[in-house]
C-alpha cells in the first residue's frame, strides 16, 4: 500500500518520515521513530501516557493521525530535558518523589508544562482538573500535585 | 485491507467535492479533531477508505463576530474557543458544555462540529447549542443550506445531512440584553464521563419576567430535545414555583430514556427534573448579570 509521506519538526529538529493513513502519531514516534519516551497504554483518549503538544497545544498522540502532522510542530518528552539538563518539573517530580512505575510520567510532566505555560500560578484545584486526563495507578496524585506547585513556585522566583 | 486515502484539502469546495465522490464509492469519513473518530477506527467501528481532513480549510477553523452575532467554524477546538474570552462571556452555557468534553488533551482537539455529527445522545455542546438557538450552516454538492441544530439529528448516530454534506459553521443569534444560558450535567464522576442527562436553559428577563425561555435535554431521548412545553411553562412568568414546577413537569414529560447501567428510566426522568432547575438558577443569575 503507498505510504503517506511526512515532513513535520519534532522537538525542533526537522523530521521526515512515511506512515500508513490508520497511523496514529503515537504509532510513528514508538514504532518508527524509536522514541519511546511517549507512552501507550489505552489508545483512546483516557488515559493521557501519550500526552504531546501539537503546534503549542496539548493532544493525545494516540488520538492524531501521523497524516495530519504535515509541517507542524510536535513536542514530546524527549525534548524537555535541555543539553543534559533536566526541566524543573522533571526535577521536582523526583525531589516529590511524584512517580512510581513511571507509566504515566512522560505524559504527566508534558502536560503539566503545558499547564504552567498557561498559568504560571495555579492553585490545587487548577492542577487536579488539568491533569484529569493523566492517569496514575501508583502515586495517589497527591505527590504529583505537589511536585507541580514546586516547579511553578520555582519557575516565579527565577522569573 | 485496500487503499485507503487520506486527503487534506484547504478548500470547502474541494472537501465538498471529494466527499460527495469519494462516498458514492465507498466509505469516507471527515476528520475534525478526530476525538470520536480514531477511537472509532481503533475499534473497528469505523474503517473508512477516505479520511478527509478538514482542519485546514480556513471557514471551518474561523471565529468572528458580526454585530454581536457570533459564527463559529464547525472544526475549532474547545481549547481554542476557550481562549475568545468575549464569546464565554456571550454564551457561558455553551462554552461550559463543549469545556466539559474529555480531558484537557481532548479539548485540544475536539469540535463542537464533531459532537453535533457523531449524534451521540449524550453529546454535551448538543443541548447547549439548541438552548442558545444557534443553526448549523451546511454545505454540500447542491450548495448551502441553514439547520436549527434540534432538527439535526435523525437518530443515535444519524444526522439528517445528506451525501457529500459538511458542517461548515455555527451561527448564535446576537444575545439579548438580560439573557443567560446554563448547562448542567449529571455524571457518575466528576470528570471524564458521559452524561446521564444534560440540560441546557436559556432565559431572557425583562422586569422581572421572563419573556424568552429554550429548554434543552440530551442523553434522555435517541436524540437532544427542545422542550417547547418548558418554555412555555416559562414565558410571562416571574419564574414563580408552580411555573418552575410545570415547566419540571415538562421536562419529565419529554424524556424516553434507555435503561442502562449509567442510570434507569426512572432515575433519569427525576434527574431530568433537578438538573433543569439548577440549570435554571444559573441561568437566571446569568441573564440579571447582563
Ligand atoms: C477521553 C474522551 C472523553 C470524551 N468525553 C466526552 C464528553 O464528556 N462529552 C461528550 O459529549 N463527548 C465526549 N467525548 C467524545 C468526543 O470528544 C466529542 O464528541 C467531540 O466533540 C468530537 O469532536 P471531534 O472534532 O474530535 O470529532 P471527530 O472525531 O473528528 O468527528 C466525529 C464525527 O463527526 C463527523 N464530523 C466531524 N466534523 C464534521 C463536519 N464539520 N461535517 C460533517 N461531519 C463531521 C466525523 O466524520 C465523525 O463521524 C470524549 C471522547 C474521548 C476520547
Ligand atoms: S494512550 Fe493515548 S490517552 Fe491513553
Ligand atoms: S507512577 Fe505508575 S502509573 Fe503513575
Amino acid at each position: 500500500m503507498a505510504k503517506i509521506q511526512v515532513k513535520t519538526k519534532i522537538n525542533g529538529e526537522e523530521t521526515e518520515f512515511l506512515c500508513q493513513p490508520y497511523d496514529t502519531v503515537l504509532d510513528v514516534l514508538r514504532r518508527d521513530l524509536n522514541m519511546t519516551g511517549t507512552k501507550e497504554v489505552c489508545s483512546t483518549g483516557d488515559c493521557g501516557a501519550c500526552s504531546i503538544t501539537l503546534d503549542g497545544r496539548l493532544v493525545c498522540s494516540c488520538l492524531v493521525l501521523a497524516a495530519e502532522t504535515e509541517d507542524k510542530d510536535i513536542e514530546t518528552i524527549e525534548g524537555m530535558a535541555k543539553n543534559g539538563k533536566f526541566n524543573v518539573l522533571q526535577k521536582t517530580f523526583l525531589e516529590h518523589a511524584a512517580l512510581q512505575c513511571g507509566i504515566c510520567t512522560p505524559g504527566m510532566l508534558v502536560a503539566a508544562k503545558s499547564l504552567l505555560e498557561k498559568n504560571k500560578n495555579p492553585t490545587e484545584t487548577e492542577i487536579r482538573y488539568w491533569l484529569a486526563g493523566n492517569l496514575c495507578r501508583c502515586t495517589g496524585y497527591d505527590k504529583i500535585v505537589k511536585a507541580v506547585q514546586a516547579a511553578a513556585e520555582e519557575i516565579r522566583e527565577n522569573a | 485491507m485496500s487503499e485507503v486515502k487520506f486527503v487534506s484539502p484547504e478548500t470547502l469546495e474541494q472537501a465538498v467535492d471529494e466527499y460527495s465522490k469519494s462516498s458514492k464509492e465507498g466509505k469516507t469519513k471527515i476528520l475534525a479533531g478526530g476525538t470520536d473518530l480514531l477511537v472509532q477506527i481503533r475499534s473497528g467501528a469505523s474503517q473508512p477508505d477516505t479520511i478527509i481532513d478538514i482542519k485546514n480549510i480556513k471557514e471551518l477553523k474561523e471565529i468572528s463576530n458580526y454585530n454581536g452575532s457570533y459564527t463559529i467554524g464547525a472544526a475549532v477546538a474547545g481549547a481554542v474557543l476557550d481562549e475568545e474570552k468575549d464569546f464565554g462571556n456571550n454564551w457561558p452555557g455553551v462554552l461550559e458544555a463543549l469545556r466539559l468534553i474529555g480531558s484537557e488533551q481532548i479539548q485540544g482537539r475536539a469540535s463542537l462540529g464533531g459532537n453535533l455529527c457523531n449524534a451521540s445522545p449524550a453529546g454535551d455542546s448538543v443541548p447547549a447549542l439548541i438552548a442558545s438557538g444557534a443553526t448549523v450552516n451546511v454545505k454540500g454538492p447542491e450548495g448551502e443550506r441553514n439547520m436549527p441544530i434540534e432538527s439535526f439529528h435523525a437518530g443515535p448516530g444519524k444526522t439528517n445531512l445528506k451525501n457529500g454534506e459538511i458542517v461548515v459553521n455555527f451561527q448564535f443569534p446576537k444575545k439579548q440584553k438580560h439573557s443567560g444560558d446554563a448547562y448542567i450535567r449529571m455524571i457518575p464522576r466528576t470528570e471524564m464521563d458521559i452524561a446521564v442527562v444534560g440540560c441546557a436553559v436559556n432565559v431572557t428577563i425583562e422586569n422581572d419576567k421572563c419573556v424568552d425561555a429554550r429548554v434543552a435535554l440530551g442523553a434522555v431521548a435517541p436524540t437532544a430535545l427542545l422542550v417547547e412545553d418548558a418554555s412555555k411553562a416559562l414565558i410571562g412568568s416571574n419564574f414563580e414555583k408552580d411555573a418552575v414546577e410545570k415547566a419540571a413537569l415538562a421536562c419529565e414529560a419529554a424524556c424516553n430514556p434507555i435503561d442502562d447501567k449509567r442510570g434507569t428510566v426512572s432515575y433519569r426522568k427525576k434527574v431530568s427534573k433537578v438538573l433543569f432547575k439548577r440549570a435554571l438558577e444559573k441561568a437566571i443569575e446569568r441573564a440579571k448579570r447582563g
